[in-house]
């Protein structure tokens, strides 16, 4: 009981010092980027996802937030058919981007991947210069016809991940010689050198330390200008200092939809307030 | 806590003793080979001066087809020189020889051809048919004495054995203890063993050529076919196949084939390729096909434990990006797991070098006196001929010349590990 007062009081009190953003609706400007109508998720018989609909609108960023095993990862990696590649999983319901299906047959996946890029829990450079990890993406969808090109287009992933000026020396270095903040900063700049317009965020702060932290999410307030985003987080505060809207999970369903502020102060469902009470999970 | 501690010792010291066990029988084992096994690349050789005298050495140069003439009568005259090629006494070239050095041989021809391997007579006629102007020259050459001149010399033979168990006359004996105190037999390094194929008649001058021309023509094909079959295999059940129960029993009949005994593969290839086939028997062919069905299965295991190895969130990195699947295997896993597949491959290929048993049941325990110059000609496999040799009472307890075969062997496969070595470490480190 005493804990509980104690957690509820932590957290009113970073609460307070959060922005004050528009309830209800969607926050950002934009038209809808990502929609998703009944989408459930089936680990052979066993169903992870039990119908989710949402909207993600353009330049939003929208954090997933729940318990362990609440299928939040699950959901994320639906948006650029990530669960494709898993043996056994099965996806039913509609997913556009752009208003167009991505299921769609006439929708090819490595397109699709190129528009929805993705960073993972841990960091995962290829065992291969830092120049390499970068240029991978925009080589393998021929995006430049030319070395001066591919430079150009390094170096801008580079500078938008923040990490141009720790590793312009050494672009020859490999990249998994680089500390955990840099590499997840890597990957994000892998992410965004084949320019998508959604990047979807797997719990990218979980393996790093408190300052790695806070610089990728220095960098996820400036790539918002430019991107869609769609993070998962455990970590609450995490989800309150980045996101616009927040959406709470719990045992395959979506209990919650909300701008952030709502979601943190006002939630609707009492098994958000317990969550993000620290009540449980 | 005080039993504890004991435990840990125990088990630290026990730890210790068993690496230095080990350690002394590779050291024993090793020792014990190059022991008997190096002295035999040193064999008695004679170095005189050999005269080749006109009156024996009664040969024209080799025939070559006049203009104007027939092939039928061309043919005729090629036989008749050949004919009288083999007439030429060159035993009596090298008796004249030894007399000179040994003035009362000379009324024992029998007694001094004794001295002399047989193959050095071939030697010389191939010498001549060479050089038909070296009729009527002195020329200083190397003739290796014969095997049992070699081990009596070595003294690898009791030379307090009576008459009646010895291989040689009393009267080769001393000639040879004379003529090794003259200086005219000496100790020399001689490249037969490498040079020639195997001979039985001719035992100082059998060589593994033969052998080692198999082994590298087996070698060969097990490369070209164990590689990208079981890469290919593995990667397929490892990437691409989905997780049913036609792959699980075929991923546990892969491992119980790696555990079916190597013999049994001998039998399956004398079926299969050489009775259904109709491919020529105990030839390297043969024998590389009945390995590489053999190796298969080791590099398919080895190539997914490599596959394996590479972590999944470099494929799903790819995969993020917008690689395709084939893109992530080949652009990262494969070079990931390239050392691994190395490794695997010469694990194969070693093994496949090792091998004997599935060889006899083809036929490659032949004796053949021929060097193969392709991989349809019969010949036989280094691990068989020492084998063959081992099995040869001189040989194996005398001569030492199966311990220099294994030796070479050896050599072979420290090689063949060098470069894999050598291979790993430069994948590597490019990253």
């Amino acid at each position: 009981m005493m804990e509980n007062n104690m957690a509820q009081a932590t957290m009113g009190a970073k609460l307070d010092a959060l922005p004050n953003k528009p309830g209800g609706g969607p926050a950002a400007s934009g038209g809808i980027k990502l929609s998703s109508r009944d989408v459930r998720v089936f680990y052979g018989d066993n169903e992870a996802l039990h119908g989710v609909s949402m909207d993600v609108m353009a330049n939003e960023v929208v954090a997933f937030i729940g318990p362990s095993g609440c299928g939040k990862s699950t959901f994320l990696r639906c948006f650029n058919r990530m669960n494709d590649t898993v043996a056994g999983a099965r996806v039913t319901g509609q997913i556009t981007l752009d208003g167009r299906d991505i299921h769609d047959h006439a929708i090819d996946v490595v397109q699709l991947r190129a528009q929805v890029g993705m960073v993972f829990q841990k960091p995962n450079p290829f065992p291969k210069p830092i120049y390499e990890n970068v240029a991978y993406g925009p080589r393998l969808h021929g995006l430049t016809s030319s070395k001066s090109e591919l430079d150009q287009i390094v170096e801008s992933s580079l500078r938008r991940a923040g990490l141009w000026e720790e590793v312009k020396d050494r672009l020859d270095a490999p990249g998994t010689g680089l500390s955990g903040g840099q590499q997840q900063r890597l990957c994000i700049a892998r992410a965004i050198a084949v320019s998508p317009d959604v990047i979807l965020m797997d719990e990218p702060c979980s393996a790093l330390d408190p300052i790695a932290t806070a610089k990728i999410e220095e960098l996820i307030h400036e790539l918002k200008e430019n991107y869609t985003i769609i993070i998962v987080t455990h970590n609450m505060q995490q989800a309150a200092r980045v996101s616009d809207r927040t959406a709470f999970f719990h045992l395959g369903d979506l209990i919650e939809l909300g701008t952030t502020s709502q979601i943190f102060t006002t939630p609707k469902q009492q098994r958000t307030e317990d969550y993000v009470t620290g009540r449980y999970g | 806590m005080r039993r504890r501690q004991v435990r840990e010792k125990l088990f630290h010291w026990s730890g210790i003793a068993a690496v230095v066990i080990a350690l002394t029988l590779v050291g024993i084992f090793f020792g014990t080979i190059l022991k008997t096994g190096l002295p035999a690349f040193w064999q008695s050789t004679f170095v005189m001066d050999v005269h080749f005298d006109p009156e024996v050495v009664q040969i024209g140069p080799k025939p070559e087809p006049m203009p104007g003439e027939s092939p039928a009568a061309y043919q005729q005259r090629f036989n008749q020189w050949q004919l009288d090629l083999g007439f030429v006494d060159f035993g009596q070239i090298i008796h004249k020889s030894i007399v000179k050095q040994l003035p009362e041989a000379a009324e024992h021809p029998d007694e001094t051809l004794a001295l002399v391997t047989s193959g050095e007579l071939f030697a010389l006629r191939d010498r001549v048919v060479a050089d038909p102007g070296i009729i009527g020259q002195t020329v200083r050459l190397k003739l290796l004495a014969d095997a049992n001149v070699d081990v009596w010399l070595k003294g690898n033979i009791d030379r307090d054995l009576p008459d009646t168990q010895q291989q040689l006359s009393p009267l080769v004996r001393a000639w040879a203890d004379q003529l090794q105190a003259s200086g005219v037999i000496q100790n020399k390094f001689s490249t037969a063993i490498f040079m020639n194929p195997d001979s039985r008649s001719s035992l100082a001058s059998a060589g593994l050529a033969g052998a080692f021309m198999g082994s590298l023509f087996m070698m060969i094909i097990v490369i070209l076919l164990a590689m990208p079959i079981g890469v290919a295999a593995a990667i397929y059940l490892e990437e691409f196949a989905p997780k049913n129960r036609l792959t699980d029993l075929i991923e546990v009949n892969i491992n119980n084939l790696a555990a079916v005994p190597s013999i049994v593969f001998g039998l399956l290839g004398a079926v299969v390729f050489i009775m259904w086939f109709n491919l020529p028997m105990s030839s390297s062919l043969v024998g590389g096909l009945v390995l590489t069905l053999m190796t298969l299965p080791t590099v398919i295991i080895a190539t997914r434990a490599a596959l394996k190895a590479v972590p999944p969130s470099i494929r799903e990195a790819a995969l993020g990006v917008g690689a395709s699947k084939m893109q992530a295997i080949t652009h990262h896993v494969l070079p990931l797991a390239r050392p691994g597949i190395l490794t695997a491959m010469i694990i194969g290929v070693a093994q496949a070098l090792g091998e004997t048993g599935p060889l006899l049941l083809i036929g490659m325990s032949a004796f053949v006196a021929s060097i193969p110059a392709t991989p349809f000609d019969q010949s036989t496999a280094l691990p068989v001929q020492i084998y063959l040799w081992e099995s040869n009472e001189l040989r194996n307890f005398f001569e030492g010349r199966g311990s220099a075969a294994i030796i070479v062997l050896l050599g072979m496969m420290l090689a063949l590990n060098a470069v894999a070595i050598w291979l790993r470490k430069r994948f590597e480190t490019r990253w």
